[in-house]
């Protein structure tokens, strides 16, 4: 074995790579070579570190430091100062966004030391296309142990006591669900991975499969055993290329390895696992419609039951899980049920893994347990809100979930508690909006989702949604009337008690919170014709407030349509004939002035009167 | 590649034990070779290639090298601490291949100090 005295890994997620960190990576060898190092310092790509903001991202070990946002012109002086001379770069690592202190060490980076990492394990740790590498971290261990010491009856009975509920969004215990199906008989059943995260904003499931393909692939063994199955496949979306490339990648080295196919560590257990890409429909997340999709057929659900642990893909009995899901599994084979209840709440056990996104510091991907307040996530990893802004809501679930505004930020995040609030924990996006968003618009983005994606096989999903869409976009444009809030009401708890499937079932969320939470804005958009977050163009009127403004001239350089004029440090005017309510101005004004104002439509009418 | 058995997954976790050390930071012994200007001119480099070489011989998974700057006694380099964990430091001056040879047997995997090239063990106070 060649030994190195540091490692370098440099992240290859899909968000680094993007950024540039294969130029990093090349640009690294080649100065590292140059130097003479070769034999020292190893360079390793890794899937992604979570830090995606500060992209291309790279943690040097033994030392743990971590730097950021590199350039390949960053290299030559880094391999000089840090891997010859032993002198951590200051300027590339993170710093505090109000202190500006550079941390060196990753574990001392809040947002990496609130963390708590079960599923993301092998994030940064490992090459994802290195089965060794894997292997190294105890991969195989946990199949190893359920297919030659357990039986599936106890791999069950553990899975149940370890309290672990579906990662994909319902929660349904897994325990329960591998418990069902193992006790139908068939001369074949199926074991299914889901990997068609589909959510805006959402990256959990995408990063797992890059990072770390082989848990996935022992996590679907463990459940094959359970319920008896010897085929699998891995159901990803087909804009997931790396994800896919690093799937197929680790699939033939267990083929290759005897860790798939038959005989799997000579246990007499076979289990053969194939990727099949879905071309990208939001409703093929849903298990019947995902599994309608593999079979060649046009991606619908189908009422249930029958379900489908007893009549599943080609009618078999089938279980399917989220990626997630099944990177929690080995684990538990190996530690135990207490272990994993070790962290968590009562009813929602272990960690959950959030794609942190939106108006927020720290955008990238988190790792926390189970009941730990909003609050902590957002403002503590998160790093609260960009451009020393409010915070608004935070939108949990995606389309199928809801807006939770600031005066729930102490909910802690599990199951049942996000539940009451309206929204769900869902697959785990998690969206934080500024006090510069409308949440009538923000409704409005989901339903125009919800109502593309919705596959057409039921009417209340296909015409409902459409309905909704059509009142936001009156409300948004100036044409609401009274009691449009109450029809949206009605309308969403129509479709909600009677759409086929979890699409139709959970679209209506985000009006609803919307409107519980928000339900001032509706009205002012209705009523007064005035969006007050200057969103929705037919509804505001930028103004200047001249006993505030300073005569900075910012928002003059700004204004594209140039409908802003003054002299310096006297009080600027807007032309509203020429003013496209573009917001630069709104946005632009420093945040201690506030000079530019959003009044209603017809705030002139109004004043010339 | 051949069909794995369940010894092989402990063969192979054995066989990168090293390297997981270094990327998890479960290390016993650490040796820092100071690589200042005046430490690389005095022949830090040659150190540092010695030491990985003692490394990879002794076969040890629990020991890494790294660098660091100039520790400040400019005309007793090459120098490099030797820490191991739960003992103070200990950092020798004036180092040569053989010197550095004898430290990694008689400190490092054997655990006494060699006095004879010591120059003090512990460190300055940080503030």
């Amino acid at each position: 074995m060649q030994k190195y005295r540091a490692n370098l890994m440099v992240c290859a997620g899909t968000g680094c790579v993007a950024c540039g960190s294969l130029k990093i990576k090349e640009t690294l060898k080649a100065e590292i070579k140059n130097k003479g190092l070769e034999n020292e310092i190893q360079v390793v790509l890794t899937g992604c570190n979570g830090f995606c903001a500060n992209g291309p991202i790279m943690a040097v070990f033994p030392e743990g430091i971590f730097y950021q946002k590199l350039q390949p012109e960053d290299i030559p002086f880094l391999v000089e100062e840090h891997l010859l001379k032993g002198r951590p770069v200051e300027k590339l690592m993170y710093k505090e966004p109000e202190k500006k202190i550079a941390v060196p060490k990753m574990n001392d980076i809040p947002f990496f030391n609130l963390q708590v990492l079960r599923a993301l394990r092998n994030k940064g740790m490992i090459d994802p296309e290195n089965l060794e590498d894997y292997i190294s971290r105890d991969g195989y261990q946990a199949a190893a142990k359920a297919l030659l010491q357990m039986t599936s009856g106890e791999i069950i009975n553990v899975l149940k006591a370890s309290g672990l509920r579906g990662r994909g969004g319902a929660g349904f215990p897994t325990g329960l669900k591998w418990e069902f199906c193992s006790k139908v008989k068939s001369d074949i059943k199926f074991i299914l991975c889901n990997g068609d995260e589909g959510d805006p904003g959402a990256f959990m499931d995408r990063s797992i499969m890059e990072a770390d393909p082989h848990v996935v692939l022992e996590g679907m063994i463990i459940g094959a055993k359970a319920i008896g199955a010897s085929k699998g496949y891995i159901y990803v979306r087909a804009e997931y290329p790396l994800a896919v490339k690093r799937l197929q990648i680790a699939i033939d080295q267990a083929k290759e390895s005897g860790l798939l196919g038959e005989n799997i560590l000579d246990s007499g257990f076979n289990l053969d696992i194939e990727i099949y890409q879905g071309a990208g429909a939001f409703v093929c997340g849903e298990e019947t419609a995902l599994m309608r999709s593999i079979e060649g057929k046009r991606g619908m659900p189908r009422p249930r039951p029958p379900f489908p642990a007893v009549k599943g893909l080609w009618d078999k009995p089938t279980v399917l899980n989220n990626v997630e899901t099944y990177a929690n599994i080995p684990l538990i084979i190996l530690h135990g049920a207490e272990w994993f209840k070790s962290l968590g709440t009562e009813k929602s056990t272990g960690t959950k893994v959030f794609a942190l996104t939106g108006a927020i510091n720290n955008v990238g991907l988190i790792e926390v347990p189970m009941g730990i307040p909003l609050k902590t996530v957002i403002f503590d990893i998160g790093g609260g809100i960009t451009k020393g802004r409010e915070f608004k809501a935070v939108q949990l679930g995606g389309p199928s979930g809801g807006c939770i505004p600031r005066h729930l930020l102490d909910t802690p995040v599990d199951y049942e508690s996000i539940m009451a609030t309206g929204a769900i924990v869902g697959s785990g996006g998690m969206v934080v909006m500024d006090n510069f968003n409308c949440m009538v618009n923000v409704a409005k983005f989901f339903l125009e989702f919800t109502a593309d994606e919705s596959c057409g096989k039921c009417p209340p999903c296909r015409i409902g949604t459409r309905v909704m869409l059509d009142k936001l976009t009156d409300i948004t444009e100036g044409r609401g009337q009274e009691r449009d809030i109450e029809l949206l009401e009605d309308l969403s708890h129509d479709i909600i008690n009677t759409s086929l499937c979890g699409l139709g079932q959970t679209a209506p969320n985000p009006v609803l919170t919307t409107i519980k939470y928000f339900r001032e804005e509706y009205e002012s958009h209705i009523k007064e014709n005035w969006c007050k977050a200057g969103v929705c163009k037919k509804l505001s009127t930028f103004y200047i407030d001249e006993t505030v403004c300073k005569g900075c001239g910012l928002c003059m350089k700004k204004c594209p349509s140039d409908a802003i004029t003054g002299e310096k440090k006297k009080p600027h005017r807007i032309n509203q004939e020429l003013c496209i309510k573009c917001r630069s101005c709104y946005t632009c004004c420093p945040p201690k002035w506030r000079a530019v104002k959003v009044g209603p439509a017809n705030i002139l009418a109004e004043a010339k009167k | 590649m051949v069909k794995l058995k369940i010894e092989d997954l402990q063969k192979i976790k054995d066989k990168h034990k090293a390297t997981f050390a270094l990327r998890e930071g479960g290390y016993r012994a650490k040796i820092t070779v100071h690589m200042g200007t005046c430490g690389i001119a005095a022949g830090a480099r040659d150190i540092m290639s010695t030491l990985i070489d003692e490394i990879e011989k002794s076969g040890a998974s629990d020991i890494i090298a790294t660098t660091s700057g100039c520790a400040g006694l400019c005309s007793r380099e090459p120098m490099t601490t030797v820490e191991i964990i739960n003992e103070p430091p200990v950092k020798y001056g004036d180092l040569t291949d053989e010197k550095i040879r004898k430290i990694f047997k008689g400190h490092i995997l054997e655990g006494n100090v060699v006095e004879e090239y010591a120059l003090v063990i512990g460190s300055e106070t940080a503030y």
